[in-house]
């Protein structure tokens, strides 16, 4: 494994994976190689150059839709991002599908941005109300709320997270769709799997989902990529493109237009053909690890982390103890001690942690009651000297602050 | 590189020295102020820092001052720091006091991020007198 970033910088303590992923070396040197040697624009050219181009950008569709278990690759779109996704579906989706009376459910523990498309849905379109799924006090999604408020309002759409940035949770999603089918079978799933990608075996058609949205830059791709995947029905009988430009065509007269096929109808304007591109050796890259690997690496650390963590007990965590059902995410918070301090002083240690509230506000004010935590999260690079170096820094965090 | 950019800020020991941390637990003019004729709250919304100040002013002077909120060590300090550094002096004087003048009583430098939290106390008392 080799990650030029952090072979440069031998002192950093990454402890901000979830924020994003560095890139390895296949990732960043296939990057340098697109644009050095095969640099052209995407299904225009009849010249080898874009040819060769417009291959290689439809071979990473095609291998992204067999990372994530697709049925087909007409059914992966690139975005920019999870938050790209998310609004495609947030505009395009409930454009044709959502009326008055209709609800969209979402739940707590939601990153903004698989929040707020929601929330201003709801108020853009008339008489649509937003509802939110509560958590239980062990940090995970209350299931007797969410089937209560699934057989209430029988909701359009119920959009969830796979893995909470914010609390490390790992949702139950096969058993939420399994509740879904038996009271209120009518409503689609979308899946927010920004944090999930890089951790966990994703398989889209076992999930039983409709829709699932994540990011290049945090499964150790480029930044300005990122993936929807929707069941191909939904894509073609229910979805308009929201985004009009060159590429989605079929044909263009004065009083209207006809759409292309999938997936290129939802790609208007001259994709991100290097990112996609960028993305392929990413996915190569862990697919060549394997989650069986990634997973026992990442369990290891967790482990060895609490079993550190257990000796402060001045150190608050706010989510799972270790369990299956969480990842290498962990936001601490420090009676006393904001965790901007906790991080400054973190950094001047070489250890690079999140403060702050990790756009979840709803979770901080609602359910953790504090304003902002330190978040300190492990990707497939995290070393146990990296986890030392953070406690060794928390003991300078209460040498300056000492625990009253 | 990285660690150049790094090395440009005051270390952690100089960041947090006795007079900061004095500042933040024990922070000066701390509280409501009853005679306040001009108050403002502002707050830093990538973190939370949130700071009110309240001040009375006679004769375009800053006679009376306090401050409260919640913030980090940075930011109280460089709170309780201003109340202290601006009695007495005139609106003028303090509507034009720039991120400058809070560095040079600080002491230190700070990266960008960290700016934002030692600039808002600055920043709230500009927007009371407005
Ligand atoms: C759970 C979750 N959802 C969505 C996002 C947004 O991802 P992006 O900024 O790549 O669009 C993030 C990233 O911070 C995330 O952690």
């Amino acid at each position: 494994m080799n990650f030029p970033l952090l072979k440069k910088n031998k002192k950093l303590h990454y402890l901000d994976s979830a924020a994003t992923t560095h890139k390895p070396k296949e990732v960043v040197d296939r990057i340098k190689k697109f644009y050095t040697h095969e640099n052209a624009n995407v299904h225009r050219g009849i010249y080898d150059l874009s040819e060769h181009a417009t291959q290689m950008y439809e071979e990473a569709r095609k291998s992204i839709a067999n990372f994530v278990h697709a049925k087909s690759e007409r059914e992966i779109i690139f975005t920019s991002g999870t938050t790209d996704s998310i609004n495609l579906v947030g505009y395009s989706w409930i454009w044709k599908n959502v009326f008055e009376g209709d609800t969209l459910l979402t739940s707590q523990m939601e990153h903004h941005s698989n929040f707020i498309p929601w929330q201003q849905a709801a108020k853009r379109k008339e008489h649509v109300s937003f509802e939110v799924v509560k958590l239980t006090d062990n940090y995970q999604l209350d299931l007797d709320d969410l089937e209560a408020k699934l057989k209430a309002h029988q909701p359009k759409l119920f959009a969830i997270t796979h893995i909470s940035n914010t609390l490390g949770t790992v949702n139950p999603i096969k058993e939420i769709v399994a509740i879904k089918e038996r009271v209120s079978p009518h409503t689609k799933i979308l899946i927010d799997g920004a944090q999930a990608v890089s951790h966990i075996l994703v398989d889209v058609q076992d999930l039983g989902v409709d829709f699932y949205a994540f990011s290049g830059h945090k499964m150790y791709g480029p930044t300005g990529i990122g993936v929807l995947w929707a069941r191909e029905e939904i894509l073609t009988d229910t979805m308009s493109p929201y985004r009009y430009g060159g590429g989605m065509i079929r044909s263009v007269n004065i009083s209207d237009s006809t759409w292309a096929d999938l997936p290129e109808k939802f790609e208007g304007g001259t994709p991100n053909i290097a990112g996609a591109i960028g993305l392929n050796s990413a996915v190569e890259f862990i697919e060549k690890i394997g989650f069986s690997q990634i997973q026992s690496h990442e369990h290891t650390l967790i482990d060895y982390f609490f079993k550190k963590l257990d000796s402060y007990e001045h150190i608050s965590l706010h989510g799972l103890k270790a369990s299956k059902e969480r990842i290498g995410v962990f936001s601490l918070t420090i009676p006393g001690v904001h965790p901007h301090d906790i991080a400054q002083i973190l950094s001047n240690n070489n250890v690079a942690v999140r403060a702050g509230h990790h756009c979840t506000q709803i979770l901080m004010r609602d359910v953790l009651n504090v304003v902002a935590t330190i978040r300190v999260s492990f990707g497939i690079y995290t070393k146990k000297n990296d986890i030392d170096a953070f406690f060794k820094g928390i003991e300078d965090v209460f040498r300056l602050f000492p625990p009253s | 590189m990285y660690l150049d950019y790094f090395h440009r800020h005051s270390s952690m020991d100089q960041i947090y020295r006795q007079q900061i941390l004095d500042h933040y637990q024990n922070p000066q003019n701390f509280g409501a102020l009853e005679n306040a004729t001009h108050s403002a709250t502002l707050e830093n919304l990538s973190c939370g820092d949130k700071i009110t100040i309240h001040t009375c002013i006679e004769n375009d002077q800053i006679s009376d001052i306090s401050f409260e909120g919640e913030g980090c060590a940075i930011c109280i300090a460089s709170a309780s720091l201003l109340t202290e550094e601006v009695l007495s002096k005139s609106t003028d004087t303090v509507a034009n006091m720039t991120y400058d003048s809070i560095q040079d009583y600080l002491g230190i430098t700070l990266s960008p991020s960290r700016i934002k939290c030692a600039h808002l106390a600055l920043l709230t008392l500009q927007e009371a007198l407005k």
